[in-house]
């Protein structure tokens, strides 16, 4: 089946059921993002589908029909995505591995909401669990990432 | 305060193999130097001047032996040795080393001995000492008891002024320059007349002359790093995805591996894999200790034909449900079964013999550390070489049990210590790599990267022990009076040293810490450890004996004070006998405008625990609402002696917090028919950002203890909460996970 990630598009032969996590991390060795539960209670395995967050890990690949986004694609260490220049400056990791979750759902909520309220926020990201505590930074790190989208 | 009853006649776990008649051999060994391990392959014209500082070919590499498991040890451990060698970060490498007794951790011992952290007597210190003489003849290499910072604080800054002064001897022999004349700055040696050498260009000559010892250190008004915000170094890699964890390894011909193993912990009797072992892309299916290990060519392939194998599982060997092993910690309050006694002031039989006494029975469940990262290693095993990448906080003991599981030397064994997707304890424990290496066994020459299902990580956790506390208090003149805590829990100590390896005797003080160490002046104050025999097989979990002693504490602590008629953080105050602690309640009460008017249904609690010679003070504030208890605010003031880097302390201080809430609102590990009941994150709940409140950290340095302050936020988080919701709602909850009594928003 044909896959189109991060503009590259490959040829993958797996059963249509297989999670496309497991497909982007083991058949393709795209390991941005993670596996941390299997059953979409985490997610440290979002990634986009045309733009919009999904969790990879509970998403058969024969059901994706659209343009893949990893972290790999949001941004690089050279060309950073707003929400990524946002989570250096306020330094928001520390075990970092949630972070490639927060920050694709974070910047899939930022594409339909520039100006979020506290409650928006709270309620765009409580589905990404993070187990060191870093959610009061991710909450700076976003009103400081839509600031930039909204060119303030 | 004279706690310290008889030292000389007691053994204590982990220090034991160095105390136990072996002071003398042991003082003598302790002496000895350590090799250098950086030495072993060194290249030509590199140059090692200590076992933190290479350089070579590929530039500078400081070398940071603690594992990075979130708390930023990497980037401490680096800011500490760059601040003395004069480099910026940005100009060098870093390695976590290999395993080597060279790296062994001079305070974690400590944690063992009974020495109060805020007891500066003659005695204490000779027990710190003896603490380093413990590690250093245990080889111990290992990150936990947030020892990082404290054993790291003067030994690397050394490691960086001993490698500055060789460079500089180095520059002085090849040029003739008096090395009075010479200064340095970002790896490179200046000249008086403006010129520059870099330290690569002199690590030839470095390497030929003896290490520089005659050294001081930097005042510090001259830091340039240590005491500032600094830019984590994985902070990049950590916002794009390129942080490649153990769970990333990627070699050559790899294959992908996952396990089962028996949910009870016992023994497998038989399985079948007839209908998993013809699933597609299935290479084997291997028996392995207590279960079966899964080869295929994708880690997903491998978790769906583990879960197509039908097992006969033999039986748990600990009681079958929670409510039997309450029966069993219940009946722990005995003689036979006291483990410690060491508070014991005042006469707290006579004082309890009045009219009024409150009596009261706490628990708190089993825990999981789950991190987000599940357990996962990856193994190259061929006839003469053992490779394991993980991430792991124990290397050297895996490095030896490892040695022992394929008959190996221990120099044949190789671990590459990976970044670990959170850790929270549960890597202190190498059973996942075993199974690795045991699969490994079976297919020789074939690397392969096994990954656990969540599921497994859950129902195989070593967790927290559960616990149970009966308290006996009284008050007088409107003041706390007499208090009497019995604490009955597994000893995480010996339950994990056994694993790996160590001697285990004497009293285990991870039962009482959080409670027998309390800096108050109680006229009648009595602590009392009970060992609870061995179920579950328990581990450190973030923060360890005080993470469930500082509620069982506190808690109790402000019943008494509510029933004296006091205020809670003046009651606090006045007992409180140990001044940096005391700077921290006022601190919070400041910071929190304790006192204040609140509105109807609200309520505000403190709760204090000094853990790892950290005293912290939280305060918490909470609504009752229609919805259930929200968390408005948090404060928490701690005291680490010098913060090293303000963000990672804010980070760190506010990451523990919510780690406290999460579990204290939330947290159980229950059995049932010897299975752990939860398995996943859907029935293991943990706290989400739209429950997180604001939280205002202050760190203090008024001590001259320089410490780490990766676990002391948390024993106080669940105390303030349920102080708080008693507070508003006047419902006192002796029970974790609050979630059973109350709810939540």
């Amino acid at each position: 089946m044909q896959l189109s990630v991060n503009g590259n598009s490959y040829d993958v032969d797996v059963e249509d059921d297989m999670p496309l996590l497991w497909v982007l991390r083991d058949e393709l060795g795209i390991h941005g993002p993670k596996y941390g539960c299997g059953i979409a209670q985490c997610g440290a395995c979002t990634v986009h589908i045309d733009g919009e967050s999904v969790r990879s890990c509970s998403y058969a690949v024969g059901d994706v029909d659209g343009e893949i986004t990893t972290i790999e694609g949001l941004g690089t260490p050279d060309a950073l995505h707003a929400v990524q220049q946002a989570w250096i400056t306020h330094q928001v990791a520390q075990c970092g591995y949630c972070q490639s979750g927060q920050i694709m759902e974070a910047a899939a909520f930022l594409a339909t909401n520039i100006n979020p309220t506290d409650t928006d926020i709270d309620d765009a990201m409580s589905a990404n669990l993070c187990r060191c505590g870093t959610y009061p930074r991710i909450r700076v790190a976003i009103k400081s990432a839509a600031a930039t989208l909204r060119g303030a | 305060m004279g706690r310290i009853k008889s030292i000389a006649r007691r053994t204590f776990l982990i220090g034991s193999a160095a105390i136990v008649g072996g002071v003398a051999f042991g003082y003598y060994a302790y002496k000895k130097p350590i090799a250098n391990p950086l030495l072993d392959d060194l290249a030509d014209g590199a140059a090692a001047i200590t076992p933190y500082v290479l350089i070579d070919q590929n530039g500078i590499t400081l070398i940071t032996p603690r594992t990075d498991v979130g708390q930023g040890a990497y980037s401490v451990q680096a800011a500490l040795i760059a601040e003395e060698l004069d480099v910026r970060l940005d100009q060098v490498n870093i390695d976590p080393g290999k395993p080597s007794t060279a790296y062994y951790n001079g305070k974690v011992a400590f944690e063992g001995f009974p020495l109060a952290a805020t007891d500066s007597s003659y005695i204490a210190q000779k027990g710190r000492v003896m603490g380093d003489v413990a590690g250093k003849l245990l080889g111990l290499q290992l990150t936990g008891g947030s020892s990082t910072v404290s054993d790291a604080y003067e030994k690397l800054r050394m490691a960086g002024a001993v490698a500055r002064a060789t460079l500089l001897a180095a520059a002085a022999q090849k040029t003739y320059i008096d090395v009075t004349d010479l200064k340095t700055r970002d790896g490179a040696v200046l000249f008086p007349d403006g010129s520059t050498i870099s330290y690569l260009e002199l690590a030839p000559v470095a390497a030929t002359i003896e290490p520089v010892t005659e050294i001081s250190l930097k005042p510090e008004s001259e830091w340039r790093y240590l005491g500032k915000d600094m830019q984590r170094l994985d902070i990049v890699s950590k916002s794009t995805g390129t942080q490649s964890y153990g769970i990333d390894v990627v070699m050559d011909g790899m294959v992908f591996a996952t396990v089962r193993t028996n949910p009870r912990r016992g023994d497998m009797i038989s399985y079948d894999d007839t209908a998993a072992k013809n699933m597609r892309g299935v290479n084997n299916i291997v028996p392995i200790t207590g279960g079966i290990g899964v080869i295929a060519d994708n880690t997903w392939r491998a978790f769906q034909a583990a879960h197509a194998v039908e097992f006969n599982w033999g039986p748990a060997p600990y009681p079958k449900t929670t409510d039997d092993m309450w029966a069993v910690v219940g009946d722990s309050f005995t003689k036979k079964l006291q483990d410690s006694q060491f508070t014991d002031d005042g006469d707290v039989d006579e004082a309890l013999a009045v009219a009024d006494v409150l009596e009261a029975e706490y628990r708190i469940p089993y825990l999981a550390h789950a991190p987000l990262e599940p357990m996962t290693a990856t193994v190259l095993l061929t006839d003469i070489r053992l490779d394991i990448w993980t991430a792991t906080q124990i290397p050297r003991f895996m490095q030896a049990n490892a040695a022992k599981l394929t008959g190996l030397d221990v120099d044949d064994v190789h671990i590459h210590v990976l970044m670990s997707g959170g850790s929270f304890g549960r890597r202190l424990e190498d059973d996942y790599v075993l199974q690795a290496v045991e699969i490994a066994q079976t297919i020789k020459g074939t690397p392969v990267k096994m990954t656990w299902q969540r599921e497994q990580d859950m129902t195989h956790d070593f967790p927290r022990p559960m616990q149970m506390s009966r308290a006996r208090g009284a008050v007088k003149d409107g003041q706390v009076d007499a208090l009497d805590l019995g604490i009955a829990a597994q000893s995480v100590t010996a339950s994990q040293i056994g694993r790996v390896g160590l001697p285990v005797a004497g009293p285990d003080m991870m039962i009482v810490a959080g409670a027998w160490d309390q800096p108050f002046s109680i006229p009648n104050y009595r602590v009392t450890g009970f060992r609870v025999p061995e179920m579950v097989p328990v581990s450190s979990w973030r923060s360890v004996g005080a993470s469930g002693n500082g509620f069982l504490h506190d808690c109790f602590l402000d019943e008494l004070i509510h029933v004296a008629g006091a205020d809670p953080l003046e009651e606090r105050i006045r007992l409180c006998w140990h001044e940096p602690s005391r700077k921290v309640l006022e601190a919070v009460g400041e910071m929190s405008n304790w006192g204040s008017k609140m509105g109807p249904n609200r309520g505000r609690g403190v709760a204090f625990t000094l853990s790892f010679g950290v005293p912290v003070a939280e305060v918490i504030e909470v609504t009752n609402t229609a919805d259930g208890i929200r968390i408005d605010k948090a404060y928490v003031a701690a005291e680490v002696g010098r913060v090293m880097d303000p963000v990672n302390f804010d980070n760190q201080v506010q990451g523990g917090l919510i780690w406290g809430l999460s579990h204290a609102i939330y947290g159980a590990l229950t059995f049932d028919d010897g299975m752990p009941e939860q398995d996943n994150y859907d029935t293991y709940e943990v706290m989400r950002m739209y429950q997180t409140p604001e939280i205002i950290v202050r760190g203090l340095e008024n001590s001259d203890q320089i410490r780490g302050i990766g676990e002391p936020p948390v024993p106080p988080a669940a105390p303030a909460l349920a102080n708080a919701i008693f507070a508003a709602t006047g419902k006192r909850i002796r029970e974790l996970p609050l979630i059973k009594h109350i709810d939540f928003v």
